[in-house]
């Protein structure tokens, strides 16, 4: 764990992601208990530009409400909806990736082929169709962005569960005896998880843009603020008031940025290659 | 070259100024746009807004109305009223054609009659009181009432009445007739084509039956379905005619500014739309009176209308707009009182039950008005739960009354009788219908005024009985009026004279012309 931390630290864009990560989820959880201001609230005159009143820093959008306070709170939506499909994504795609590598022959086709059926529609337009069909709700995009998100988990586990299922020490405890069972959750997926670590970070950043897609679409939570959401609702006034889209847009770019370089900082100090070097 | 720029600025307005003195030049195409794409162009069949705006100049009614919403001569050229008030003749203009040349005569308008008692659920309901219809020779149509009826002369209005042709529609299926693709009328202009998704041409009638009109030889109705595209459109000079409601309202003050444009707020006197929120008052905390009236005190419509909508409309005071008949402002005031709001809540003994709340999903204007009522309804302590939604899926919940609170704006067609009663009397109490006594108001005193209203005589009496129906609704808030709307139209300036009536650019490009 020691040596993990020391590789990690040791990239330079690892650091800066995490770092930004950390401010997030600080925002996230500490922001409105620090601003109680509901970004709903009309709080000043419509369209007042940034960095003019310190009471509302970063200017306020069409109807008077406050730019910053709206960054706050969105943090919450787009962090939680984020890890939460993330999440979802991992709970379905972990299991059934592990037993097609395991048991392979029609097992393993016939769970490859109802992957694939997920793989072969793209996952925007599908996560689209979910959402506008379940009604928009944090439920429905959760449960939309897990959906279309967990097909490259299920082939990532599956691959790494055929190189593992080989080895000896996995043959060794087919010889002991053990149950299918305790031998993939025990013996292979301990050892597999690595790359899922780095896809699950990155899984991360995609449903965060995604989320914010859907609500720049008018497909979000109505009851929640969220970036997206802030983006689409102020694209219309560019023109007028650049400020209530560059903000939150920012705040997007920062988060995935963020979550990225951690995704790769991870697959750094998790790659035994590189770390070994490092050592 | 500033200083050109500034000359010809000075020069263009001038013209602009000098134009209502000049004669109209002949020929020219106008672009406009039209949003959003109708469903349809066969009035009798659909009457959404965008079709009543392209077909009102295809097809014709037999009276047109003036800013003041008083009748003009349309197919009809003249009138009589008999003393009784129960007998209407109508004198038809001669040498009317339709666009395929086939004469227009009164057998038409029999046809119509009888068509659109079946097809148009505003015609039937305005045609209730008529007894019987009968055509004395080709030019001439009596209409026989049962009793008096007021608003009777306001019903004629093309998109309330529209002419269509008894030789084309007779003895086959009107909903599937190939007819409706390409709509004939008598019409000052004629369908070309429908590129759907694209545009819609009209071209001119050179029969038109008023010699030397329409001075425009086309028109091409743009369909643009993003709302900054359609500012752009007419910024770069795509488009010379916004419609009222094109471009999102915080674009109105900016491309109003634009030079050698061109705005009116006119033309909307005959719809005077009305915007409200319907509030359940089956079940729910809104099926409390107490709880709607604070609603009432609880939202700020002043500040709905100078941010959401810049400035443009009037704040309600009650079912009927200020440019209807019979309206009156003496009734009980609710003016933004938040104090007020939370006494009668708590009087009402409402504790914070979730109420739902779904916006009207027709663009950006809607939903920021919605999400600054929330915070205006939570400011009192109401919570509110959003409901997204789309065109569809609106129109069934509210049809299926699967809502708390909701958002619409009604045409009230310049007389109480004919666009305010519908929503607040109980025969009016359909499921299944949008645009009708939705939030299931049920009083039978209010029913009995507004029966009363629509036949009294005379007018004083009417204005009697229509003042105690505003006081008592303007009491009991059955919905919670929010703003007459205005919808205004912007133009390039070389466009004259098309917003000439009460129904503005619907019937307007008859006498429209291009000052080049």
């Amino acid at each position: 764990m020691k040596a993990f931390w020391k590789s990690m630290l040791r990239h330079p864009g690892g650091v800066i992601g995490l770092v930004i990560l950390f401010i997030t989820i600080f925002i996230a959880i500490f922001g409105p208990t620090i601003f109680p201001t509901s970004p709903w609230r009309m709080v000043q005159r419509p369209f007042l530009p940034p960095f003019t009143n310190p009471a509302v820093l970063l200017g306020t959008d069409a109807l008077g409400r406050d730019v910053f306070a709206g960054i706050i709170y969105g943090a919450r939506v787009s962090l939680l909806v984020g890890m939460v499909s993330t999440l979802v994504a991992l709970i379905v795609g972990v299991p059934l990736g592990a037993t097609a590598g395991y048991f392979g022959g029609r097992v393993d086709d016939a769970l490859m082929r109802f992957t694939e059926f997920f793989q072969t529609i793209p996952s925007f337009p599908l996560a689209i169709v979910l959402v506008a069909i379940l009604q928009p709700s944090i439920y429905s995009i959760v449960a939309s962005i897990g959906i279309v998100s967990w097909p490259p988990v299920a082939r990532l586990v599956r691959a790494e569960v055929l190189s593992l299922r080989t080895r000896e020490y996995v043959q060794a405890a087919i010889v002991t005896g053990q149950s299918n069972s305790w031998i993939i959750w025990r013996e292979i997926l301990p050892n597999a998880l690595s790359p899922v670590i780095v896809l699950a970070s990155l899984m991360v950043a995609t449903a965060i843009l995604l989320e914010s897609s859907l609500s720049f679409l008018g497909l979000g939570d109505p009851n929640m603020i969220s970036w997206g959401y802030m983006v689409g609702a102020g694209r219309t006034v560019i023109r007028q008031a650049w400020w209530i889209t560059v903000f939150p847009g920012v705040a997007i770019l920062l988060a995935v940025l963020a979550m990225n370089l951690v995704g790769e900082g991870l697959n750094d100090a998790l790659n035994p290659r590189l770390a070994k070097g490092s050592r | 070259m500033l200083k050109h720029f500034l000359l010809g600025l000075a020069l263009t307005s001038s013209l602009c100024t000098a134009a209502l003195a000049q004669e109209p030049k002949m020929g020219g195409t106008i672009n406009a746009v039209i949003q959003p794409e109708p469903p349809g162009l066969m009035l009798a069949l659909v009457q959404n807004g965008p079709t009543q705006m392209v077909s009102g100049n295809i097809y014709e009614g037999l009276l047109r109305y003036s800013k003041k919403l008083e009748p003009l001569p349309g197919l009809a050229e003249s009138w009589t009223v008999s003393p009784d008030a129960k007998t209407y003749t109508f004198k038809l203009k001669p040498g009317v054609t339709w666009h395929d040349g086939k004469p227009f005569t009164s057998a038409d308008v029999l046809f119509s009659v009888e068509t659109l008692r079946v097809t148009h659920a505003r015609a039937r309901g305005n045609l209730v009181q008529v007894d019987k219809v009968e055509a004395p020779d080709d030019l001439t149509v009596v209409f026989t009432l049962k009793q008096p009826f007021g608003p009777f002369l306001g019903i004629f209005e093309v998109g309330s009445m529209p002419m269509i042709p008894k030789h084309i529609y007779e003895g086959s299926d009107i909903k599937t007739n190939a007819a409706n693709n390409a709509p004939i009328g008598t019409g000052p202009f004629m369908f070309k084509e429908w590129k759907k998704g694209s545009f819609i041409q009209l071209v001119k009638n050179p029969n038109y039956h008023i010699k030397g009109k329409p001075y425009i030889d086309s028109i091409y109705w743009q369909i643009i379905p993003d709302a900054a595209a359609r500012s752009v459109a007419y910024e770069t000079g795509k488009v010379d005619v916004l419609p009222g409601g094109s471009i999102e309202n915080f674009d109105v003050p900016r491309v109003s500014k634009l030079p050698n444009t061109c705005v009116t707020g006119e033309g909307w006197e005959f719809f005077s739309p009305l915007a409200w929120m319907w509030l359940n008052n089956r079940q729910g905390p809104t099926a409390n009176k107490l709880v709607r009236q604070a609603i009432m005190y609880a939202i700020d419509r002043e500040f709905a209308r100078d941010v959401i909508w810049n400035g443009l409309g009037k704040v309600a005071t009650g079912p009927s707009a200020s440019t209807i008949k019979y309206y009156t402002d003496d009734v009980r005031k609710y003016p933004y009182d938040p104090a007020k709001a939370k006494a009668l809540l708590k009087e009402a003994g409402y504790k914070g039950e979730k109420i739902r709340m779904m916006p009207l999903p027709y663009g950006e204007t809607w939903l920021r008005w919605a999400e600054a009522i929330k915070q205006n309804l939570n400011d009192v302590g109401i919570t509110i739960e959003t409901v997204a939604t789309d065109v569809p899926g609106y129109n069934q919940k509210i049809g299926e009354w699967d809502f708390d609170i909701s958002y619409s704006y009604l045409y009230q067609y310049g007389d109480p009788a004919l666009g305010v009663g519908r929503n607040y009397v109980s025969s009016q109490i359909v499921k299944g219908q949008q645009f009708n006594n939705v939030e299931g108001y049920s009083n039978p005193e209010i029913d009995q005024l507004f029966a009363d209203g629509a036949v009294a005589t005379p007018d004083s009496k009417r204005k009697e009985i229509y003042d105690k129906a505003q006081k008592i609704l303007v009491e009991d808030v059955p919905v919670a009026w929010m703003l007459e709307l205005q919808f205004p139209t912007i133009m390039n300036c070389k466009v004259k004279n098309l917003i000439t009536t009460g129904i503005g650019v619907n019937d307007g490009f008859r006498d429209a012309w291009i000052d080049k």
